[in-house]
Parts: C-alpha cells; sequence; structure tokens
C-alpha cells in the first residue's frame, strides 16, 4: 500500500467515525438496503442517519444478541419476513399501533398483517415485499408450443409439463424441494399460519403439507430435477446453462437472474403466477423500531419517510425493492416492459399479486417448523421414508420444541 | 545546603515508619506479578470462567434471547429431560460418533507410519514435508471446508469428474465401469455419503497435526537404539514395529485424546458441508450444529446449554474411559 492510499484509508476511517459521531438515529440493515439510503437521505433532513450494514445472516444474528443484552441495536432496524414471526411477540420492539394505525390502509393487507403480534399491536411495517411468482423459460414453453395457461392450470399440468420436458432432455426445475415449499406456502387455509393455526396448534400433518410432499416426490422420483440445492454454485450453472425450464420465487430473483446469475439468457425468460391459479409470499422486509432505542420520535420518523410513495418508488427503482405502497402500482413505471422477459410488462403481474394475497399469521414457532419440516422433506426426497411417517416426526419435534 | 536540608527529613520520616513503608514495599513487590497478569486474568474471567457458569445458570432456564434477559425462567430440569428424550440428539451424537471414528482412526494409521518414513528420509527432507503436511492445520477451517464443497460438488466436481473419467477411459474401464452406474455422486447431498465426506475433510485438516507429534516424538528416541536393532538384523519395518512404535506410546496417548475432544466437538466442516445444515443434515448434523440450531436458529438458549453439559459430560466419559484403558501404558507406566 503507497502512503499515499494508506493516508486515504485513515482519512476516509476518520471521515467514517466522524460521521458516525454526528449521527443521532442509526439504521441496522443488510445490503442493498446500503445504496438506498445512500440515494434517499439527502431528502430526509431532520436527523442525521448513520448506517450499520451486515451480510443477511449476520446482521439478525446480531441482532438477537442486541436484544438479548438490551443493548448495541440500531433505532431502526431492517427484519426479513423469515424472522419478523419469531422476533416482533417477545417485546423487544416498539409498539407502533399509534403512529402506523392511520396510514396503514396504504399498504399490502397481508404484510401489514405480517407485523402484528399475537396480542394484535404493530411492531413491524413492511418496507418491501416478495410477490410469490414463477420464472420460466420462454424457449422452453411457447418456441416448443407449449401453451402457458394449460401448463399453469394446476400443479398436475405443471406435472404433466415436467414429464414431457424430460423427454425433450429439459429439466422442470433444479430442486423438487421448491415445488414443496412453494405449494404449502402458497396454499395457506384463511386465517392460519403457515404452521400453526391460530391456536397455535400445529398443521403439519394435515392435507397441504402432505400434497406438498406428494408433488416434490413425484418431481424427485421422475427424474424431472436436477437435485441441486438452491443457491448453490451448480445452481448458478444450471442457470447460465438453461439447464432448468422452471423455478418458482419471490418476484426479486429476477433482478439477481438479470445481475449476475444468468445475464446471457436475457430474452429467454417470462414470469407468472404459481400453477393452480395460487398468489402467495416469498420473502419481503420490514422495518422496526427496539425499545433499547433512546429516541423513538425520530427512528418512527425515518420509518415514515422510507415507506412514504415516493421513496418506495425510488427504492424499487434503486435496488428492485418491491414497494409495499400500494398506490405506488399506478404509477407509470409499473408499466413498463422488461427486455431480460422479453418484453413483458411483468410489475403489473406483482402487483396484482401483491394486491391479492390473503394475510398469513406468523407464530413464534415458525423458524423451528420451518427447519423440522426442511429436514422431513430431506429424508422423503432422499431417503424414500414415507410421507406420513416424516410428517408426524416432524409434529411430534414441534410440538416438543416450541414451549 | 538545600542538599543537606533534603536528606534530612527523608531519614527523619523514614526513621519514623520504617515498618510501613517496608510493607509497601513489599506489597507493591509481591503484587507486581499480578499486575502484569491482570490483563489476562479480566478477559478470561470475562470470556473463559464467566460463560460457564452462565451456561449452568442458563442450562436451568428457559430463555429467548429475542425477549431480553429479564425473561429468563426457572424450569429446573426441565431442559436437561427435554434433550435426553429427544431423537434428534441421540441421532446427531451417533452422527458425531461416527464422524470421530471414521476421521479419528485413519489419522493416527496415517500419520504414524508417514512420520517413520519422513524420519528415513533425513532432516532437510522431513522439514520441508512436515511443512508441507501441517499447512491444512493452519488453513482456515471454513476455506478449507468450502473448497472441498465445490471438489464434491455433483455435476462439476473435480471428485465425480475424475471418477467419470477413470470409469469411461480406454485404459480403465475395465476396473471402474461399474462406477457408471453410480455416478454423479451427491457427496454433500446424500445421507449415505455425507459422513465420510465429512470425515475426509476432517482427516485431511489433521493428519499434518499428528505427523508434527509423532515426528517430534520419533526424534525424541535414541538413534543408538535403531543403531543397535540394525545390527541385530532388524528392519526398516521391525525397527518400527519393535523400537518406534513401544517408545511412541505417551505421544500416540496425548495425540488420541486431543482427537477425541476436537472430534466430538466437530462443528466447522459438516456446517460448511451441509450448506448450513440445509441438505443431509440427516446424517450430517453433529451435536455441536444441533444445539448452535437450537440456540440461534430456534432461539431456545436453556435447551442449548442443557446439550452442552451433556456434550461435556460425553466427552469427559470417553476421555475417561480412555484414560482408563490406555492411560498407564499410555504415560509410560507413569
Amino acid at each position: 500500500m503507497s502512503m499515499k492510499n494508506r493516508l486515504g484509508v485513515s482519512l476516509l476511517s476518520l471521515g467514517l467515525v466522524g460521521s458516525a459521531v454526528a449521527a443521532d438515529i442509526r439504521f441496522d440493515g443488510f445490503p442493498d438496503y446500503d445504496s438506498q439510503l445512500n440515494a434517499i437521505l439527502g431528502g430526509f433532513s431532520a436527523h442525521e442517519v448513520g448506517m450499520l450494514m451486515n451480510e443477511h445472516g449476520g446482521h439478525h444474528d446480531r441482532l438477537k444478541t442486541n436484544l438479548a443484552t438490551g443493548s448495541g441495536a440500531g433505532d431502526v432496524v431492517l427484519i426479513d419476513r423469515g424472522m419478523v414471526g419469531s422476533f416482533i411477540g417477545e417485546g423487544g420492539f416498539v409498539d407502533l399501533t399509534d403512529w402506523y394505525a392511520p396510514i396503514a390502509d396504504q399498504y399490502a393487507d397481508y404484510a401489514v398483517a405480517q407485523g402484528q403480534a399475537a396480542d394484535g399491536r404493530q411492531y413491524a411495517v413492511p418496507v418491501d415485499l416478495g410477490p410469490g411468482v414463477m420464472y420460466f423459460r420462454r424457449d422452453y414453453m411457447e418456441d416448443r408450443g407449449y401453451d402457458l395457461d394449460t401448463v399453469m392450470d394446476s400443479w398436475d399440468s405443471y406435472l404433466e409439463y415436467g414429464r414431457q420436458l424430460k423427454e425433450e432432455g429439459v429439466l422442470l426445475i433444479g430442486d423438487a424441494a421448491a415445488v414443496a415449499t412453494a405449494y404449502w406456502n402458497f396454499n395457506v387455509e384463511p386465517g392460519n399460519g403457515l404452521y400453526f393455526d391460530a391456536e397455535g396448534n400445529s398443521l403439519v400433518t394435515g392435507p397441504r403439507f402432505k400434497r406438498a410432499f406428494e408433488l416434490a416426490r413425484q418431481v424427485r422420483d421422475e427424474g424431472m430435477d436436477a437435485n441441486i440445492g438452491e443457491w448453490t454454485e451448480e445452481w448458478y450453472a444450471g442457470f447460465r446453462e438453461g439447464r432448468f425450464a422452471t423455478q418458482m420465487s419471490g418476484a426479486w430473483l429476477l433482478g439477481h437472474l438479470q445481475n449476475w446469475m444468468a445475464p446471457d439468457t436475457a430474452g429467454n425468460w417470462g414470469v407468472s403466477h404459481l400453477p393452480d391459479n395460487t398468489y402467495g409470499t416469498w420473502g419481503g422486509s420490514f422495518l422496526a423500531i427496539p425499545k433499547q432505542s433512546s429516541n423513538h420520535e425520530a427512528a418512527w420518523g425515518l420509518i415514515e419517510y422510507m415507506i412514504s410513495e415516493s421513496i418506495q418508488l425510488a427504492g424499487f427503482a434503486n435496488i428492485a425493492a418491491f414497494p409495499a405502497h400500494t398506490a405506488t402500482y399506478d404509477n407509470a413505471m409499473f408499466e413498463e416492459s422488461i427486455d431480460f422477459l422479453r418484453g413483458q410488462q411483468a410489475r403489473l403481474l406483482f402487483a396484482e399479486i401483491a394486491e391479492n394475497v390473503h394475510p398469513v399469521n406468523p407464530h413464534r414457532g415458525d423458524q423451528i417448523a420451518e427447519s423440522l419440516i426442511g429436514t422431513a422433506l430431506e429424508q422423503v426426497l432422499n431417503d424414500g421414508m414415507d410421507i406420513d411417517r416424516a410428517l408426524a416426526n416432524a409434529e411430534q419435534q414441534i410440538r416438543r420444541r416450541v414451549r | 545546603m538545600s542538599a543537606q536540608t533534603d536528606i534530612r527529613p527523608a531519614t527523619l520520616s523514614s526513621g519514623l515508619t520504617p515498618d510501613r513503608g517496608e510493607r509497601m514495599k513489599q506489597l507493591w513487590h509481591k503484587s507486581t506479578p499480578y499486575w502484569f497478569m491482570s490483563p489476562y486474568i479480566i478477559i478470561f474471567g470475562t470470556f473463559g470462567i464467566f460463560p460457564v457458569f452462565f451456561m449452568i445458570y442458563l442450562s436451568f432456564h428457559q430463555w429467548n434471547p429475542v425477549a431480553g434477559l429479564q425473561s429468563m425462567r426457572y424450569v429446573g430440569l426441565e431442559n436437561y429431560v427435554l434433550s435426553l428424550t429427544d431423537p434428534m440428539l441421540w441421532q446427531t451424537m451417533w452422527n458425531t460418533f461416527l464422524m470421530a471414528l471414521y476421521s479419528g482412526i485413519p489419522q493416527h494409521l496415517v500419520a504414524l507410519p508417514m512420520a517413520y518414513l519422513l524420519l528415513l528420509l533425513g532432516k532437510r527432507a522431513r522439514h520441508w514435508l512436515t511443512t508441507a503436511y501441517f499447512l491444512p492445520y493452519v488453513t482456515s477451517t471454513i476455506a478449507v471446508s468450502m473448497i472441498f464443497f465445490v471438489m464434491y460438488s455433483k455435476e462439476s466436481g473435480i471428485i465425480n469428474l475424475s471418477l467419470a473419467w477413470l470409469a469411461n477411459g480406454s485404459m480403465t474401464q475395465w476396473l471402474f465401469g461399474w462406477l457408471n452406474n453410480l455416478l454423479p455422486l451427491g457427496w454433500v447431498q446424500e445421507n449415505s455419503l455425507i459422513r465420510y465426506s465429512v470425515s475426509f475433510v476432517v482427516f485431511w485438516k489433521y493428519v499434518g497435526f499428528n505427523i508434527v507429534i509423532y515426528t517430534a516424538g520419533l526424534a525424541t528416541i535414541s538413534d543408538e537404539l535403531f543403531e543397535a536393532a540394525t545390527i541385530d538384523g532388524a528392519n526398516a519395518w521391525q525397527r518400527f514395529y519393535h523400537v518406534a512404535l513401544p517408545l511412541l506410546r505417551p505421544f500416540i496417548f496425548f495425540a488420541v485424546t486431543l482427537t477425541i475432544i476436537g472430534n466430538m466437538n466437530l462443528f466447522d466442516e459438516p456446517y460448511v458441508l451441509t450448506r448450513g445444515l440445509s441438505q443431509a443434515s440427516t446424517n450430517g448434523m453433529t451435536i455441536s450444529n444441533y444445539l448452535y440450531r437450537i440456540a440461534w436458529e430456534w432461539l431456545d438458549m436453556g435447551s442449548a446449554a442443557a446439550i452442552s453439559w451433556i456434550l461435556f459430560v460425553v466427552i469427559g466419559v470417553f476421555t475417561g474411559l480412555y484414560f482408563w484403558f490406555f492411560g498407564r501404558r499410555g504415560l509410560g507406566g507413569h
């Protein structure tokens, strides 16, 4: 490192310390929210905002420690949808109901409900959504004479499409487990949570999970998937090489596909709702204020700014964070056609899904159930365990563990 | 003049309280080493001793960390009962035990003769090769495991590609052709393979450490013994088996004890290779992985604390049994 560089780095770090000292509220989150904040904070003059960014897992682990010890958390924290259930009901966050209730109807209902604890109070507010969709390869769909509506008509027709593709040497999906996950995530009975009903009884031995497991097992046993774990190098390679015809995910997968996973496949993709016309969500983030923050008012000021209409649109443009604010869906931006998806006006579909999803109540046992169900699915798909037995085992464990 | 006036009060005052000054001086002398040690004592107390006691306390409480310290609730032995009747605990303990065996036994079976070979090769080669074998040990476990994860990958991993090359090569097909029925092998996807895949990484990483211990051990054996054996007509194998091996006993004992303790605590390698416990976790998850999951994913600190005490007892029992059976001979009769 040259002397000049060294000087530059030390000046930079001094500058960082300086800005951290000057900031009167701090935002704790994970990337890409740093890009979004850097872009929008110029318009927020009421307070000086500092940032503490960690990667997704690290951020949530840090937050757990902060809440455990009652110190060190930022004034505003970003929480992933998957964690929100186990976090908000435990008393560590400020009740935002009085501030949020008057504007709550401007945001997607289901996401608003997800930010509420069992006592009905609002502890976290949605800042971006993950409308659940199916990405598919157009060159394996209409270019080969298949009709999208027929394929997506039901889960059975979707599997039938997979069987025909297999004959042609194309795999339906990278990992069969995604089929099961999509099914149980997207077919939640009204009033129930993902894994628990309103009274907290486990639902995992019910028909929704059985059917989900059966679908995934058909995909695996008939060789329609590659049995490659998601988010691994081989999975990305599968997309680059065009081995998989479909992938269900949050709308946000588009950004990943387009920017780094498979940029060369532009124009070959399309997006659809899930089979059987299911509306569901896959991911999304929330904002909350830890009780330990000393400046609740200022923190709420920042949240209010971040969820305001124009900033929500800016987030969509800057980091492809899908707005929770439903009035933004009328903006011209939503009608833009997307080249990567062969000119499809995909954002209109995302908006339609976001407005039609039913609320799914979070439960403090969601994390436990999720990993136990994941293990059960693995045992069924990889080790050939009987579905009923695997689910019964999982339920027994969930009962023991959710205390 | 001024010097004299300065001296006088000094002698006077020291004459007045000779004991007190002396005592202060002695106290200062005695306490000096503790002042020098204090940074270590404070750090060790905070991060070494306090957590042990806190864990004992924690294992009798139910605590969700997200709810804050004040939410701790005394539950008596509930965490222990819950854990000991948990089929997952026994499954993960079995996994840990098997992986400890699969990786531990080959480590020593390879390291012992390898150390002896290095000794035969002479000083220069020995220094270079020991360093090379030791290198995996000082490399970050996470980095090593990630590289192996890539090597194990199903479609593009070097291991499966090499096997496919062997199975289809014109020279090797007659011997390896049967592999085609099995390929591609899911080294880190399949529950039937994961324990071997993890064990191999552990073996590869720690075999060098044992080689170093054993070469050091062999260096303590006097050359005269080997010479005498040679004169008596012993060949290299006999010198290894009848001279080197018996004298290495204390070193073997030490190295095996470390292996038992280290392998029972296995965490990083299985965690990375099962992709954060998301694949092949039924057979690939160790107790340490499981207690981490309970603590940080399931947010049940009390139960995790109870499991870590159970693990502590298990390691204690294994080490104790080993001492009981091999201790006397292992320590050379002392």
